[in-house]
């Protein structure tokens, strides 16, 4: 009975998703809602599992004093900085998000600089690792190169001033055999979450309930 | 080791230099070069810009920092396009990172604005009477199935907990039915999920503003006319900017995006130059 209940309860639930997507109406519509909400109660509730479990993981690091156990210290010393000035800018303001409060002055100069430096610092290994990466060595190389060279130059103004058709065959590149090699991509992705869907609503695949 | 020999081997931080170099000169010295502009982004103003006076639109901030360069230019030209035309912007967020940045902006961006139309005598943007920000609430793809039917079961109140119904704007304001499109600026999956519900389901309109590395994604859609209109990374931001006729940030950033790109492809001519010619003496 330990495996049959929640396989049942899988069943029954995805029966009445999928009915109620296809008939949104009644008794089937306000079903969808009911199940709709919860999904989303839910969704809220596993933010505070996961700020459980990271303050649990990095809490035990410091007490064990493991490798980098600073870098956990400084997370849990942001965390609460952050929550702190979060309610004292819905004492003060009447909300966190409010853009005078100390929230948003922590997130503008802190949260946007450190993140936008971790995604620029991309340009520098994406250059770098082109370089390395696009030899003729094959065929395939060789025509991945090609591609690439058009697209990169095609995306960007200057190639628009080196020759005026540049755009378009980028364009074309995009909205033809790029689009195709999606879509082909896409299918297949579909039809396999599909597939997989169905095992589990069939109980034939079951790993989630290890 | 001959000097072509060489080639295959630059070292990365003499790489890592001149890519530094080639993004911070057009940005210091403000180079700015002619845009192109592309059908699909031509498609997205154009849909946005002919929609009459007092219409709601719904715009999806769905980004965080890091997409930041590529996505709030897209935005901040979109909210002002708004305000010019008299259209009704609703803000909404699905990523929880974002929230502060589509507030900043919109606040940002209303107060220039005003500022403007102080000037030139038009009338100001107020909030909750000519935009709205409805904030971040967790559910991803059941909200955007439930707000098909009521805005209100996911959203009572803005950002500030203020209750939707005291805010003017949002009286009449359902659902779907009550925007005439969904312009979604995603960094992620968003839009995805926006194309199979939103607009398979419930029939709204779609613009996208995509990462440029995630837009490729877009294109059967676009193909599909699931969507009406693609913004790719700067590029569409930058393409968008000038049918606005404000160039901006992203006009600025495209001349040095042209820069690094050329500096990538001169690289990989230069490596294979360096590859054929060491195979070639390994060879003989």
């Amino acid at each position: 009975m330990r495996r049959e209940i929640p396989l049942a309860i899988t069943f029954i639930t995805a029966l009445i998703m999928i009915v109620s997507f296809c008939i949104p109406h009644a008794p089937f519509g306000s079903m969808q809602d009911v199940s709709l909400k919860w999904y989303s109660i839910i969704a809220g509730f596993t933010m505070l599992l996961g700020v459980d479990s990271l303050i649990h993981m990095h809490s035990v690091k410091i007490k064990r004093k493991k490798e980098g156990w600073v870098y956990s210290l400084v997370l849990i010393l942001g965390f609460a900085l952050f929550v702190i000035s979060g309610i004292i800018g819905g004492i003060r303001f009447g909300s966190a998000m409010d853009i005078r409060s100390s929230f948003m002055y922590l997130y503008t100069y802190m949260i946007v600089p450190l993140q936008s430096t971790m995604f620029a610092l991309l340009s520098f290994f994406i250059a770098s690792a082109a370089y390395r990466a696009f030899r003729a060595r094959n065929m395939d190389a060789t025509l991945l190169l090609i591609t690439a060279v058009l697209v990169m130059l095609g995306r960007v103004p200057v190639g628009y001033q080196m020759w005026h058709s540049f755009p378009a065959v980028a364009e074309w590149i995009m909205a033809v055999p790029q689009m195709a090699a999606k879509r082909g991509i896409l299918i297949g992705v579909s039809l396999g979450s599909l597939a997989v869907s169905l095992r589990i609503m069939l109980g034939i695949e079951r790993s989630y309930l290890s | 080791m001959s000097i072509f020999e060489k080639f295959e081997k630059i070292d990365r931080r003499f790489i890592f230099l001149l890519v530094a170099l080639a993004v911070l000169t057009p940005l210091i010295f403000k180079v700015t070069m002619k845009i192109p502009i592309s059908s699909p982004v031509k498609s997205a103003f154009k849909a946005v810009d002919t929609l009459p006076r007092g219409t709601n639109i719904l715009i999806s901030v769905d980004y965080d920092p890091a997409s930041m360069p590529e996505l709030q230019p897209m935005y901040r030209t979109l909210l002002y396009q708004c305000f010019e035309k008299g259209l009704k912007p609703v803000m909404i967020v699905q990523w929880p990172l974002g929230l502060p940045l589509s507030i900043n902006t919109m606040a940002e961006v209303a107060e220039q604005y005003n500022e403007m139309a102080r000037k030139e005598g038009k009338d100001t943007v107020v909030y909750g009477r000519d935009y709205v920000n409805i904030g971040y609430r967790p559910g991803g793809v059941a909200q955007v199935v439930g707000i098909g039917k009521e805005i209100r079961d996911y959203f009572e109140s803005d950002y500030r907990g203020t209750p939707l119904d005291s805010l003017p704007m949002m009286k009449d304001i359902h659902n779907y039915d009550n925007f005439a499109l969904l312009f979604a600026l995603e960094a992620g999956s968003m839009g995805d999920i926006y194309v199979q519900y939103a607009n398979a389901r419930f029939g709204i309109k779609i613009i996208l503003g995509m990462t440029a590395v995630s837009a490729p994604d877009a294109y059967p859609y676009l193909q599909a006319h699931q969507i009406i209109g693609l913004l790719g990374g700067l590029q569409g931001a930058a393409e968008y900017e000038t049918l606005m006729k404000r160039p901006a940030f992203a006009t600025m950033g495209m001349t040095a995006q042209s820069w690094v790109h050329v500096l990538i492809v001169l690289f990989i001519l230069i490596g294979n130059i360096g590859y054929f010619i060491s195979r070639r003496k390994k060879r003989s």
